[in-house]
């Protein structure tokens, strides 16, 4: 099977590769947001803590 | 709980308990990342290269390595979030809140993921994007269901109740999952029928299903992955000033 072939996906190609490409979108969002905002969440809390203790 | 023994109890306790189930989750999660990708990498490597093409549908079938595995999930997490609004409601567990509501949004990606790629299987097959066959309608009520669970917690001020609310709406929306499983023999429309789980014989060949199979568990360790990730967030949320928040503040200063 050559690298074409297997793009083209027997004409199918545009079903085939939304589909995949849409749900790699949504598992990497819903995987990597919470991490994003855990970092972000614990940068805050880190920032008051400093503050009380000035 | 004193019906159950007290060594038991104690392990679900200290398991239970956020600083525990924090460290827990960081010891777990290189694993499950490891037996992720040796699940995903041959999965997809089996059903887009090595899997041949469909005798009717040729290569838009190649969808179904996908849209089966996201279907499956999208009905798992929702069972699961119903027995975790019926722990959290009996025994009032913190960790079982904490559970239910990180699931909610993973279980509204993978039911989006199963509507959007049976929307885009189903153009070139049926000649269609969309139908209101049984299959589909009950799984977009599941979409709002989930969509539902999460901004109903968001809604809701104090989080104990915001949980419990959320508890009996996972529960009550359970009554909707054996209707999706079953809509496709009880009303015969558009949706194909089961190719996997008929008892005596799957439809589908060898070659095929061993990469679906693949990609299924691939799902399941993501979601793992994915719940562990947003739980450490939803626990840290719920208890900011806690001393356990404050020891990792200083861990990571």
């Amino acid at each position: 099977m050559s690298l074409e072939n297997f793009f083209a996906m027997g004409g199918y190609a545009f079903y085939v590769w939304t589909s995949y490409g849409i749900t790699l979108a949504v598992l990497l969002w819903n995987l990597f947001a919470p991490i994003v905002q855990r970092k972000q969440l614990l940068r805050q809390l880190a920032l008051k803590q400093k503050r009380a203790q000035q | 709980m004193s019906f159950i023994p007290a060594p038991i109890s104690r392990f679900f306790h200290r398991t239970a308990s956020p600083p525990h189930f924090y460290t827990l989750a960081d010891k777990l999660l290189p694993w499950l990342t490891v037996l992720f990708l040796l699940l995903l990498i041959p999965g997809l490597y089996g059903g887009l290269v090595m899997a041949p093409a469909d005798y009717q549908q040729g290569d838009s079938y190649r969808i179904i390595y996908i849209h089966v595995p996201a279907a499956w999930m999208s009905l798992f997490i929702y069972v699961l979030m119903a027995v975790m609004g019926g722990i959290a409601l009996v025994w009032r567990m913190k960790l079982a809140e904490v559970m239910l509501i990180s699931s909610a949004p993973i279980g509204a990606g993978f039911t989006l993921v199963a509507l959007v790629t049976g929307s885009l299987w189903g153009k070139p097959m049926w000649g269609t994007w969309w139908v209101w066959d049984a299959r589909l309608t009950s799984e977009l009520i599941l979409l709002f269901l989930y969509l539902g669970v999460t901004s109903l917690y968001g809604a809701i001020e104090d989080k104990r109740s915001a949980a419990r609310a959320v508890s009996i709406l996972a529960l009550v929306g359970v009554v909707n999952i054996p209707i999706i499983h079953y809509s496709v023999e009880w009303w015969n429309t558009l949706h194909q029928g089961p190719t996997v789980s008929k008892m005596d014989k799957p439809s589908i060949h060898i070659s095929m299903l061993i990469p679906l199979l693949l990609m299924a568990g691939a799902f399941k360790v993501y979601y793992a992955i994915a719940v562990l990730q947003a739980a450490k967030l939803e626990l840290i949320k719920r208890e900011p000033s806690a001393q356990w928040v404050k020891n990792l503040l200083e861990q990571n200063a």
